[in-house]
């Protein structure tokens, strides 16, 4: 029926001005519990290897098995590694599903599909790849109990030799998963080789995608953000853990529990130089971070929105009392349990302000693994310095997807344990006093615990300079009002915003954490669609400084892209920016949570550019 | 004990501290609170065990009884937290510097209602604390309200019967696997003095409630905890001798007539028998008591439950012997060269 598509319609070879090189979309449908994850992250890993800007988008059910679950890997030869929704090459494995993602796909897709749902006959644009997968596993695993855990692997050889992909990296990256697991990884082995004769005997290739090998993955590494962060925290030096699971955020607090098992172990005497300690909810779990913190210990938790919510109370205390702690937030959807195994930055606004009473906190804003990773170490840094809970806002997308970096920086020179009080203080000082602003900074001296410095009651409690117990208006004001300074000293400390396109014109966009990847290559369409070019200011941190009054001054409106529905951030900038500036800003939001596209941000902003250029007919 | 005189004439204990450090400032409680009684043990037991005030942790949550730790031991830290969650902190800090002591109080709505979560898991993991319930089966900073520890039946000030049965924090504590727990009435001075040297002596969590009157909004006729009323319905399970590890034995005691424990420390902990034989290690015999006392409506009083070698939290967690808070980098941060080697593998 269709005629118009790019499709080659005979058997043979397309020919090269039709391919479609490095740069299409692969998507894997499966069950959820059906072992695809690691066919799927073999798959990744291979592409990668070959030299090619490859991102990994897992898209999965809140569910242990039997749900549908679909892993995207875009191959982009520009490097773009934002997610991208039209789908060219898809592998159609869960029955449940097919239908639906075979009509959901463009002309000219690629459908690798089990034989067993005939499928080809519900479009005729694609291109369809039968593939008797029953036949397959059951030649290369003999013990039918274990077939439902390397069939997919079957896809992986069938791809391998659809696209092209060297089989030396695809066993290189098998080896890689399995390691020393020596039957699975037999199984698999045979499995992708049983898949990759198939394709090789029976499968011709029609469709226009192709890999060829590049050289930009050279010396990178392949992570996922909770892994990153885990990295950057034992790294920093953290020697006490209290979590709760939560999707998204366990696996931050797991993998650092693997890191701190192998390298954080002491040689000599075999004991642990760290405590970690899984808490019976998200509240003890800040409280024993905090109870740390005083302590003097590098302390850290790991939660999504709804911890967050259950640490309110606490984080008032942290930031009242003064103690310092970090916390991680890998932000999923929803108010309640909401989309929990889908993406959003909707716990911005909540967190700036967390806890009741007067309270404002610093949030990092971390846009790559790169940055969860430096700016997890970079963390606790800051509590320390400014005695106060420090948020590292991460999302699933970042969290939980595997992303390309350049390899992280070992950390230089000492950490900064911020102002604690020493002999030598004490004698400069003469008189001290716990919460006494002496260097103007609003940051006052402490000491801990068991340190021989003079001691005081810590207390969520009125109090005064000194530490006492005080209900004296005054006292309370004043105590505030330092609270205001530090905050006020920490603006130009935390990690400021970034200019990270400039353009000649006078169109802005600012955005921050994973929304980076889309607003990018959504800078690059806007050029070369419309012809429109935006400057572009990455947020990195809470609270804002002189950087981001200056991008706005010198735009004459800024867009302001956001994964939630409420324009949080904007709210935010709202509360303190001028009403001149505030008048600048228009919203780009998503909260689908789906990892963001560049596509929706350009259509968004062309769709506003259009009405802001059309003439308008109101007076 | 040998009491030696410091400089200035005054009484000195066995670091050679004065009282001074044990007290704290003044009180803020009501006058005749039993609160103010138990920081006056707390001062007396730490003063005579020669606890270092600069090594002690005090900790508390919200109420009547987590104010109190400004009234005693005023040269060691303290941190007075949020309602209900003292053993997050407690275990925090405790983690952060192992050779802390920390001694927590809270109240029975503190740890019975809005706390009882974190209650139970610290009893669970034997976290070395001495965690002190003042307990008067009332909300008194909030003006009376009944507590989770008020019995059926018992009359508020205001006339109002309580008609919900009481959390027994003694029973739930051995329950939760608790290694060292009592009871005792702020009234008698000599049984709470010799628990709490007790509790300071044992590693891992000493869960001391100890029965403390509101005079303000529950020491009237018809409640049950009242000073009268904890008079007439305590029931001690012997009278009891400690004997700190410091101190020679100087009393015989008869065969047959006591049962003494040695507390980890090697402090010597004798139950001298009263009516029958009660053995403090056996478990199910301490939450036999504590049913049977309370069917007769009673309280049994003392040490009920000891298990002086439990291992505790942070042998559990294999820490190093120094406090984790001040290690320096090079043990906390791995090398550039294992750092290498874990990027390889992201590779």
């Amino acid at each position: 029926m269709s005629s118009t598509g790019v499709v080659a319609q005979d058997a043979t070879a397309s020919s090269s001005s039709r391919q479609t090189v490095n740069d299409f979309n692969i998507q894997v449908a499966t069950v959820n519990g059906s072992g695809s994850q690691t066919a799927n992250l073999v798959l990744f890993r291979s592409i990668f290897k070959m030299g090619i800007p490859v991102s990994g988008k897992n898209l999965f059910p809140s569910n242990i098995a039997g749900l549908p679950t679909w892993y995207t890997i875009r191959v982009s030869r520009d490097s773009y590694l934002a997610r991208k929704p039209e789908v060219d090459v898809l592998v159609a494995m869960n029955a449940a599903t097919a239908r639906e993602d075979v009509m959901g796909l463009d002309s000219g897709a690629a459908v690798v599909y089990d034989e067993a749902m005939d499928l080809s006959t519900v479009r005729d644009d694609l291109i369809f790849y039968p593939v008797p997968f029953a036949s397959l596993v059951a030649e290369s695993c003999p013990d039918a109990k274990l077939r439902r855990l390397v069939r997919n692997m079957i896809y992986v050889g069938v791809l391998a030799k659809l696209l092209d992909i060297n089989l030396a990296y695809v066993e290189e990256s098998l080896d890689g998963q399995l390691g020393r697991k020596v039957k699975a990884l037999e199984l698999n082995q045979s499995a992708l080789r049983g898949g990759y004769d198939y394709a090789d005997e029976h499968l011709s290739k029609r469709d226009r995608f192709v890999l060829e090998p590049m050289a930009k993955t050279n010396g990178k590494i392949l992570v996922d953000g909770n892994n990153a962060a885990a990295l950057g925290a034992m790294m920093a030096g953290v020697t006490v853990v209290a979590w709760y699971p939560i999707t998204p955020s366990s696996s931050l607090c797991e993998t650092l529990i693997d890191y701190m098992g192998k390298y954080r172990v002491d040689e000599e005497t075999g004991k642990a130089t760290f405590a970690v300690v899984q808490a019976e909810d998200e509240i003890a779990a800040i409280g024993m971070t905090l109870g740390a913190g005083w302590a003097g210990a590098r302390a850290m938790t790991s939660t999504s929105g709804p911890g967050i919510s259950l640490m309110a109370e606490f984080t008032g205390l942290g930031y009242y009392a003064e103690v310092p702690a970090v916390i991680f937030d890998v932000q999923r959807v929803g108010p309640s349990t909401g989309l929990p195994t889908r993406t959003a930055q909707g716990d911005i606004l909540s967190t700036a302000v967390l806890s009741h009473g007067d309270t404002k906190h610093l949030l990092l804003l971390p846009s790559s693994v790169t940055e969860c990773y430096s700016m997890s170490l970079r963390a606790f840094d800051l509590a320390e310095r400014f005695q106060t809970p420090v948020f590292v806002m991460s999302d699933l997308d970042l969290g939980m997807n595997s992303w390309m970096s350049e390899p992280f920086e070992y950390p230089t020179g000492q950490p900064d344990r911020g102002k604690l009080l020493d002999a030598e203080t004490l004698k400069r000082l003469k008189e001290w006093g716990r919460y006494r602003d002496v260097d103007g900074d609003g940051i006052a001296y402490r000491s801990l615990p068991g340190d021989g410095m003079p001691t005081y009651f810590c207390r969520g409690s009125g109090h005064d300079a000194e530490a006492r117990y005080s209900e004296r208006a005054d006292d309370y004001e004043e105590n505030l009002k330092r609270l205001a300074t530090k905050f006020e000293t920490a603006r130009d400390a935390v990690p400021g915003p970034v200019i990270e396109r400039e353009s000649e014109g006078s169109i802005g966009v600012i955005a921050y954490g994973s929304s980076h990847w889309a607003v990018i290559e959504s800078c690059d369409q806007l050029h070369h669609e419309a012809g429109l070019d935006l400057t572009y200011c990455r947020l990195r941190s809470l609270p804002f400084n002189a950087v981001l009054n200056d991008f706005i001054d010198r735009c004459e409106r800024v867009y302001v892209v956001e994964q939630n529905r409420d324009a949080q951030m904007l709210s935010l900038m709202r509360m303190e920016l001028s009403p001149e500036r505030i008048a600048k800003l228009r919203s780009v939001l998503y909260f689908g949570g789906l990892p963001l596209d560049a596509r929706s941000v350009t259509d968004t902003i062309l769709a506003s550019e259009g009405s802001e250029l059309a003439p308008t007919t109101s007076a | 004990m040998s009491k030696i005189a410091s400089s200035s004439g005054k009484k000195v204990n066995r670091i050679g501290l004065e009282l001074q450090p044990y007290r704290g400032d003044k009180t803020t409680l009501c006058a005749g609170c039993g609160h103010n009684a138990i920081s006056e043990r707390i001062v007396d037991a730490c003063f005579e065990m020669g606890v270092d005030p600069s090594r002690v942790i005090k900790l508390s949550g919200i109420g009547c009884s987590s104010k109190s730790p400004a009234y005693f031991l005023g040269g060691a830290h303290g941190f007075n937290g949020v309602h209900g969650r003292m053993p997050s902190l407690g275990t925090g800090a405790v983690l952060a510097n192992k050779q802390l002591m920390a001694i927590g109080t809270s109240g029975d709505g503190d740890t019975g209602a809005i706390g009882i979560g974190q209650f139970v898991h610290l009893m669970r993991r034997n976290l070395p604390i001495v965690y002190i319930i003042e307990d008067n089966g009332c909300y008194g900073l909030t003006k009376g309200q009944f507590s989770p520890t008020a019995d059926l039946g018992s009359k508020a000030k205001t006339g109002v019967v309580n008609e919900l049965p009481p959390i027994d924090t003694c029973a739930l504590a051995v329950e939760m696997g608790a290694s060292f727990v009592a009871r005792s009435f702020s009234g008698d001075k000599k049984q709470l003095t010799a628990v709490l040297k007790a509790a300071l002596s044992h590693r891992g969590t000493a869960m001391v409630d100890v029965i403390s009157p509101c005079v303000t909004f529950n020491d009237h006729v018809g409640s049950t905890k009242s000073y009268a009323y904890a008079r007439d319905h305590d029931e001690p399970l012997g009278e009891i001798d400690f004997i700190p590890h410091f101190q020679e034995i100087d009393v015989e005691y008869e065969p047959g007539t006591t049962h003494a424990v040695t507390m980890h420390d090697g402090s010597r902990l004798i139950l001298k028998k009263l009516e029958s034989e009660y053995d403090p290690t056996d478990r199910l015999e301490a939450v036999r008591v504590l049913h049977e006392t309370s069917r007769r409506a009673e309280f049994a009083t003392g040490v009920i439950y000891v298990e002086p070698d439990k291992e505790d939290f942070i042998e559990m967690l294999n820490l190093v012997e120094e406090p984790l808070a001040t290690l320096p980098l090079e043990r906390v941060r791995p090398t550039k060269a294992t750092f290498e080697k874990i990027l390889q593998e992201l590779r």
